[in-house]
């Protein structure tokens, strides 16, 4: 491992490796990088996983009752030769949403970027607990092999959907699943457990371990969406855990929390479930909105455009979700009055995302604009995540959602924002930071094939589904051609279907290109992409413990085509005379900004926003 | 990066950064930020499920035996006392009183478990049961969890008495104490609410 680190940054290495045994190295390690490192492997491992039961549902819809090709593998309560039971259809569906949000992608964002990039970010050895943080990991695993489980206990996996509404999931005889749906609850109780330890370390490494003069306006974004999001997690989690073993109660030892023949409240779930789900929405999109706005600055050659606002919509975008979960809620029967403070705290939300979009816009504008694959994921994003913005915008006013409200149109809404928004960014942040995580590159014609026929055939897949869900199709359904007013639609639904299968094609052939990469893909070097933040002025990859000595810390995150440079970008921690030896008065300047702002001080300083 | 080494010293020999509060304290303050939201989720739903149908709702000492309860309450707000004199012993070199005062904490901790564990038990042989209605399931849940918490409080505490007896805290390093100490007084806290709301109104 030493002689890579030497090899791939052509940089003087300070070797202090010491010997550690594999397993310390590489299994049960305490290293942030490669418990990272090991999320990566994990939630890709199950992104698959999610993906081919996204297949499955589609080939149901696609073709409904056909019996799937290579579909005789499947045991009789699942398919029988070949054609897909109902109960199967409905534990698809669950597991599907399951795995996509808790397995891949909340682990991709959050458990792979927060461990991987903070400690690099802010200039920390490591995170403030690394056992800690150990087992926030090794707790994920056998929850994800629980829930891998739960398909071949009797009854089959859970299947009263992803949100579990109570009473269809409290009570066996409804669902026709018992074992399978209380494995779903224990499952996600553990992996919460895991996420809330992962984010008491994320916080408490960003309030106090910070580099000297990494004040809080020198954080680059990613660092800042991966903190909220932390505090999300902290903040919500812990209430569906509580709302989970309420329902493992009802299951198991006879309570009855949500049973209403018994006095329960089935509303209740839906309220204590939706608090947490709201947030949940965006700690899947917050961090995917600090990683693109790290590659829109680097590929635009700018400072991000409003640093400052940037931060600011981050944490109000986290707090308006405490506050709107009840739009989840608008068919539930609960009062009016309500849902109507609902829809306006809701429709508020509009504003700081738009902020978020517009510097977005004002970073690329009159931007030398480097187009590299993480920079066509990054800008694919931003495009998709107005669509499914807007589109939120349709569900978020009540009278409009009583009409689309658990349609298609949702479910093409959810996937223009995770899979289009989250999504896409995760890409870009694979491909972003490859480099550094295992010090070789992705090569940047095949990600742009990848880019192209992702983008395309996500659109072909989703944009339909809006017109599918006006025109009546209910999310969940197992046979559209069971309805009159359905069948007619039955040809979109086929093509949707065609792309979606040549969709999850572009999904193997980035894994190809993923583990081709791994191996074969050219030598990276420290800092391929010229980029500005403390993570790139390590090598690639960076050694263990990440720093001889801590860096110190000049500048904001995005010193980027700096007018009295000779070069177009200035990471954090070079004194400008380094660079720029024919101006020594910005080096005074620039300590003297330094010398007054040892204590985390915000805003005293101009730096960031240019 | 190792070219600006010389620079380093100026602003790098500062004692502490961030908060300067040492991490363990930060995170157990952020982790008790969590501890707090799980709780809520629980006594929340108690209130909701409450209101909702208190026609059916048995009076305080109905079912639960309130006397008994009491007493426990005062052995947990003894044990947040002993805990405190802990910390304070330590803070002023008195390594002794911090031991005893450690396993004092420890003792009594323990000592609401084994009571809860004999009021479990009572009521269960009188037939009340998590089965027992609202009224039941919420009891049982929302004191189980706590008692777990306390539980668990019991052995972090007696794992840092045992450390304590082998002279592994002094007057300038005590983290440990101070740490599981905020635990407790929360774990304690808990209770003065969920003893309000369950056993007197």
């Amino acid at each position: 491992m030493a002689t890579i680190v030497a090899e791939a940054s052509g940089m003087p290495v300070l070797v202090v490796e010491h010997e550690m045994p594999f397993i310390r190295k590489y299994v049960f390690s305490t290293d942030h990088k490669v418990i990272g490192i090991q999320f990566l492997f994990f939630s890709l491992f199950f992104l698959l996983i999610g993906g081919l039961l996204a297949v499955l549902i589609r080939y149901q819809l696609g073709w409904p009752g056909k019996a799937i090709p290579g579909g005789g593998v499947l045991p009789e309560s699942m398919a029988p030769q070949g054609i897909m039971l109902p109960e199967f259809y409905n534990s698809l569906v669950t597991m599907h949403g399951t795995f996509m949000v808790f397995f891949a992608i909340m682990p991709l964002l959050v458990g792979v970027y927060a461990n991987y990039l903070i400690p690099l970010q802010i200039g920390a050895h490591d995170m403030a607990f690394p056992k800690l943080n150990m087992a926030s990991f090794w707790i994920s695993v056998p929850a994800g092999l629980m829930m891998m489980a739960s398909f071949a206990v009797e009854g089959g996996a859970a299947g009263a959907g992803w949100t579990s509404y109570a009473p269809l999931s409290a009570r066996p005889d409804l669902s026709g699943v018992s074992l399978g749906q209380q494995m779903w609850i224990v499952s996600l109780v553990v992996l919460g457990l895991g996420s809330i330890l992962g984010a008491v370390n994320y916080v408490t490494t960003v309030i106090n371990n910070r580099a000297p003069g990494m004040t809080w306006f020198r954080l680059p974004l990613a660092t800042w969406a991966l903190f909220i999001s932390a505090i999300l997690i902290l903040l919500s989690m812990p209430v569906l855990s509580a709302a989970m073993i309420m329902l493992l109660f009802d299951q198991t030892i006879g309570t009855n929390f949500f049973l209403p023949a018994e006095g329960g409240q089935p509303l209740l779930w839906q309220h204590l479930f939706w608090f947490f789900g709201h947030p949940e929405v965006y700690i899947l999109i917050l961090p995917a909105m600090g990683f693109v706005s790290e590659i829109i600055a680097n590929g635009s050659r700018k400072p991000i455009f409003g640093y400052h606002s940037m931060v600011f919509a981050l944490i109000a975008i986290a707090f308006l979700g405490f506050l709107v979960w009840g739009h989840h809620m608008f068919q539930s029967g609960m009062n009016p009055a309500l849902g109507m403070s609902f829809m306006i705290s809701t429709l508020v939300i509009s504003v700081p995302s738009a902020i978020k979009v517009f510097n977005w816009m004002g970073t690329l504008w009159e931007g030398n604009i480097q187009f590299h694959t993480p920079m066509l994921f990054a800008v694919g994003f931003v495009m998709l995540f107005v669509i499914g913005g807007l589109s939120g915008v349709y569900m978020a006013s009540t009278p409009v959602d009583i009409y689309i409200h658990d349609t298609y149109f949702i479910v093409a809404h959810i996937h223009y924002v995770l899979l289009g928004g989250s999504l896409f960014a995760i890409f870009g942040a694979i491909y972003y930071w490859f480099p550094k995580m295992f010090g070789r590159m992705i090569n940047d014609t095949a990600g742009k094939i990848h880019f192209f026929a992702t983008f395309i055939l996500f659109n072909l897949t989703f944009f339909p589904m809006h017109g599918l869900g006006m025109k009546g199709m209910m999310r969940r359904i197992y046979d559209p051609a069971q309805y009159e007013h359905l069948s007619e639609i039955q040809d979109t639904n086929t093509m949707v279907s065609i792309a979606a299968i040549a969709l999850f094609g572009t999904g193997i052939y980035f894994l190809v290109l993923f583990f081709w990469s791994l191996f074969k893909g050219k030598k990276a070097p420290a800092n391929p992409w010229n980029a500005t933040t403390l993570e790139w002025q390590t090598p690639s990859p960076p050694r263990h413990g990440n720093w001889s000595e801590l860096p110190v810390v000049y500048h904001g995150p995005y010193e980027y085509s700096h007018p009295d440079m000779d070069r177009d970008w200035l990471a954090q921690n070079e004194r400008p005379d380094i660079v720029s030896p024919a101006h020594p008065e910005l080096t005074d300047q620039v300590l003297a900004e330094t010398g007054a702002s040892e204590e985390p001080s915000p805003g005293t300083h101009t730096d960031g926003a240019g | 990066m190792t070219s600006h080494a010389a620079t380093v010293d100026s602003t790098a020999q500062r004692p502490e950064r961030g908060l300067g509060v040492y991490d363990k304290k930060v995170g157990m303050w952020v982790f008790l930020c969590s501890e707090v939201m799980f709780f809520t989720g629980l006594i929340g739903s108690y209130i909701i499920l409450r209101f909702g149908a208190s026609d059916v709702w048995p009076m305080p000492g109905e079912v639960l035996n309130v006397p008994v309860t009491a007493v426990n309450t005062f052995l947990l707000i003894c044990s947040s006392v002993t805990m405190v004199k802990a910390f304070a012993a330590a803070e002023v070199g008195d390594l002794k009183g911090m031991r005893l005062y450690l396993l004092a904490t420890a003792v009594i901790g323990a000592g609401f478990v084994g009571v809860q564990v004999f009021e479990y038990n009572q009521l269960i042989h009188h037939g009340f049961l998590p089965s027992s209605g609202l009224y039941g399931a919420t009891f049982f849940t929302m004191t189980g969890f706590h008692g777990l918490h306390v539980t668990v409080g019991v052995i972090c505490i007696a794992w840092v008495t045992a450390k304590a007896y082998r002279g592994g805290y002094t007057q300038e390093d005590h983290e440990g104490v101070e740490v599981i100490g905020l635990y407790w007084h929360f774990v304690d806290l808990v209770w003065i609410i969920l003893f309000t709301v369950v056993y007197l109104i």
